[in-house]
């Protein structure tokens, strides 16, 4: 069954039963990434364009090796290599995209609403890999097959999401698909970092959401503590005075973890800066389960490309 | 040899004269000669207005022209054809051209282009300080002479109060008022929408409402220092239209205009838009509770201009990221019909108050020798049907951009004729 959907842009307009269906098939697809022969014959024949506009790593790796497990032609697309450099308009590169006829363009760029703004134009589906301060729906279907591996369960879980929300793609994505499966969210970090208004156009679904007075508050009895990336450049902006006092007032270290129930998982979606807002003893602890997302990754994507570019 | 012109038949409303009835407007080598109920003129062209209201001609005290220097935007001459097809018959032009409107020569070429073009009448407003820097108050009386009727540094807000001080002061002793763009950026740079629910939910930089308010208050209080007429331009936030109301109270100068897109549209549309770059201007579409203060201020007369804010921008510069792409929207052809469905059709306002919003006020508050259809007076009259259905199609614009968020909406109210200086320039 595939998704009755041309694009994935966002966790906020898809169903439960959506949200779902991508979770179930990307556990299948995880057992055949720890096959010795990683490759299935789905998408023979396809075309994947990863269109990167903003530095990544893990994202576009993650994207490549799921197109290339599933047989798709995958051509990795940088804004250092494309014609951004020379001015040409989103509108443009979408055209030209499209004139090579793709049967999926996987996006990620700084401004929020550009693989929107694609999608509303090419034929390709089009797979939002994280566009500016909005959505990453792929690293919040992740995040929360991570959490249902580890707890069995989304729904009445306490998930604490903590640092810097205002600038945080994931945060959103997160706060939408947790609460749709029926969890708690709760958002913590400096005042100058939170996004207040958010919590009144998310749908609190089965869950609810809410920001908390501060992170100890958050993090108390939390089944989940999603720690998110600080950027450096942060700082410079005026919205912290120091990353020494960050990592002391709203860092994740033992103490802090601590408060929370004593199974806990800990969540990042990386890179993680060590010291700044996660401790490398909590990073590499037996609560961290940091590197499980990360293959998730690629299950996930998988999931994805084969729902909505597999469908015939 | 004399040109005549009756417009037969129409409701005349002409708020100078306390005029709302049916009457016949005889109009002679461009001066309106006689108004009554009914007018027999031999050799006169008849216009006949059955069914129609004959206002005095539609001004628009906030357009931006772009001639010189962004001509594949617009010109005076397109920009002017957009003004009367959208039954204005003066416009107001911004100085932030290039080079900028901050001297008389930049006066006299707008001014001449204008006469060239024999559309609509262009008033420049000078910039404030040169090159709109915000640093050296420009030649303001020089311009004055070339034919500004205001001075604005629209577009880039001056942050400094001295300056400000200086050029209020400056303006008063010319008997110009001071076009106030109120935004200090509250550390915002780079804004995209306003900041509220649904900026966060967006993902997208937001203004505070505070960085209008705190500007307006800034110059509410400089302005009682001066004596200055400060007019704040495109007012969008509930606070500075409460701030507004106040200072009329105490008796300041201080008067404001509103676009129709901040009274249509809130930042919710902004959202539902899905990242249309024709949602994004400056100031930014504000929250629904803004847009029920201004309905309100519309109502009650603390608002007492309605401006288009007419902001072309060509086609390609739209295409980008909704964060990269510029601000500003087209206005001259939608303000109308927006006005009367919006405003007079549901009830907020009367057609003769919308005439006051559009023409006579306007005149008085940038000293023109228009806005009225008194025996004598200069004849620019908007004829206008409150009933007409129309469907706006952005591709039939007269303008040289198609930049309005308003394509394909369906609208009771249009302009039908538009006369300047007693000449029929459009119908």
């Amino acid at each position: 069954m595939p998704l009755h959907r041309k694009d994935l842009l966002g966790i906020a307009d898809l169903s439960v039963e959506e949200i779902n269906l991508i979770l179930d098939t990307a556990v299948t697809f995880r057992d055949i990434n720890t096959r010795q022969i990683k490759k299935v014959p789905t998408l023979r024949g396809k075309t994947v364009i990863n269109l990167f506009f903003e530095a990544s790593t893990r994202t576009r790796t993650s994207f490549e090796i799921a197109a290339k497990r599933l047989s798709a032609d995958a051509v990795n697309i940088s804004a250092s290599t494309s014609s951004v450099v020379k001015g040409e308009t989103l509108v443009d590169t979408a055209l030209n995209l499209q004139a090579m006829a793709p049967d999926a363009i996987v996006i990620r760029h700084s401004s929020s609403g550009a693989p929107h703004q694609i999608a509303k134009i090419v034929k390709a589906g089009v797979i939002n890999a994280g566009d500016g301060a909005h959505e990453h729906p792929t690293q919040a279907l992740l995040d929360a097959l991570t959490i249902r591996h580890a707890k069995g369960r989304l729904a009445g879980l306490k998930v604490a999401i903590i640092g810097d929300v205002l600038h945080s793609r994931v945060a959103r994505s997160n706060a939408h698909l947790l609460t749709k499966l029926g969890a708690h969210v709760v958002l913590a970090g400096p005042r100058t970092l939170m996004p207040f208004g958010l919590e009144k156009l998310i749908p609190p679904g089965n869950g609810s959401i809410r920001f908390a007075e501060n992170v100890d508050e958050a993090i108390t009895d939390a089944d989940v503590v999603m720690m998110l990336r600080i950027q450096m450049e942060r700082q410079s902006g005026g919205f912290f005075p120091s990353l020494r006092e960050y990592s002391i007032h709203f860092g994740l270290n033992k103490r802090r973890l601590a408060l929370a129930k004593p199974d806990a998982i800990v969540l990042h979606p990386g890179p993680i800066n060590r010291g700044v807002e996660i401790d490398s003893d909590v990073a590499d602890g037996a609560s961290s389960l940091i590197l499980d997302q990360v293959e998730n990754g690629v299950a996930v994507r998988m999931a994805v490309l084969y729902l909505l570019a597999g469908g015939e | 040899m004399s040109s005549s012109l009756l417009i037969r038949n129409g409701i005349v409303i002409d708020p100078s004269q306390s005029l709302e009835a049916k009457r016949d407007l005889l109009i002679r080598d461009g001066r309106v000669v006689e108004i009554a109920e009914s007018i027999s003129a031999n050799n006169a062209e008849v216009f006949d207005a059955s069914g129609l209201i004959v206002a005095p001609g539609f001004i628009d005290l906030h357009v931006h022209l772009r001639e010189p220097g962004f001509e594949y935007k617009e010109t005076i001459e397109s920009g002017a054809r957009a003004a009367i097809a959208g039954g204005f018959t003066s416009v107001c032009c911004m100085p932030n051209t290039k080079p900028i409107n901050d001297n008389s020569s930049v006066t006299s070429f707008i001014v001449e282009q204008a006469r060239k073009a024999a559309l609509a009448n262009v008033f420049p407003i000078g910039a404030i300080t040169q090159g709109s820097k915000g640093e050296q108050l420009a030649e303001i009386g020089e311009m004055k002479s070339a034919g500004i009727v205001a001075i604005s540094d629209d577009g880039k807000p001056v942050l400094d109060s001295g300056i400000m001080r200086r050029a209020m002061e400056y303006a008063a002793h010319f008997g110009l008022p001071v076009v106030d763009h109120c935004e200090d950026c509250c550390g915002a740079s780079g804004w995209a929408m306003h900041e509220g629910e649904y900026s966060a939910l967006m993902g997208l930089k937001g203004l505070p409402g505070a960085a209008e308010d705190l500007h307006v208050a800034r110059d509410i209080l400089l302005g009682e220092m001066t004596g200055a007429h400060i007019h704040i331009a495109h007012i969008s936030t509930a606070r500075s239209v409460d701030m507004v109301r106040q200072a009329k109270t105490r008796g300041l100068n201080v008067t404001c205009e509103v676009t129709p897109h901040h009274f249509v549209l809130s930042d919710k549309d902004v959202y539902q838009s899905s990242y249309n770059t024709n949602f994004k201007m400056a100031p930014p579409l504000r929250s629904q509770s803004d847009v029920e203060a201004i309905l309100e201020g519309l109502r009650n007369g603390t608002i007492d201009a309605i401006a288009t804010d007419h902001a072309p921008h060509h086609a390609n510069e739209k295409m980008y990221e909704f964060d990269k792409s510029p601000n500003g929207i087209t206005g001259l052809e939608t303000a109308v019909s927006l006005t009367l469905d919006r405003l007079v059709h549901r009830g907020v306002i009367s057609l003769t108050r919308m005439v006051e919003l559009l023409t006579t006020n306007p005149a008085k508050l940038f000293k023109l020798d228009r806005g009225t259809l008194q025996v004598g007076a200069i004849a620019d009259v908007t004829i206008f049907d409150p009933e007409k259905q129309i469907t706006i199609d952005a591709t039939k614009s007269h303008s040289k951009s198609r930049n309005t968020p308003f394509d394909g909406w369906e609208l009771r109210g249009a302009p039908v004729a538009t006369i300047v200086g007693g000449k029929i320039v459009w119908k």
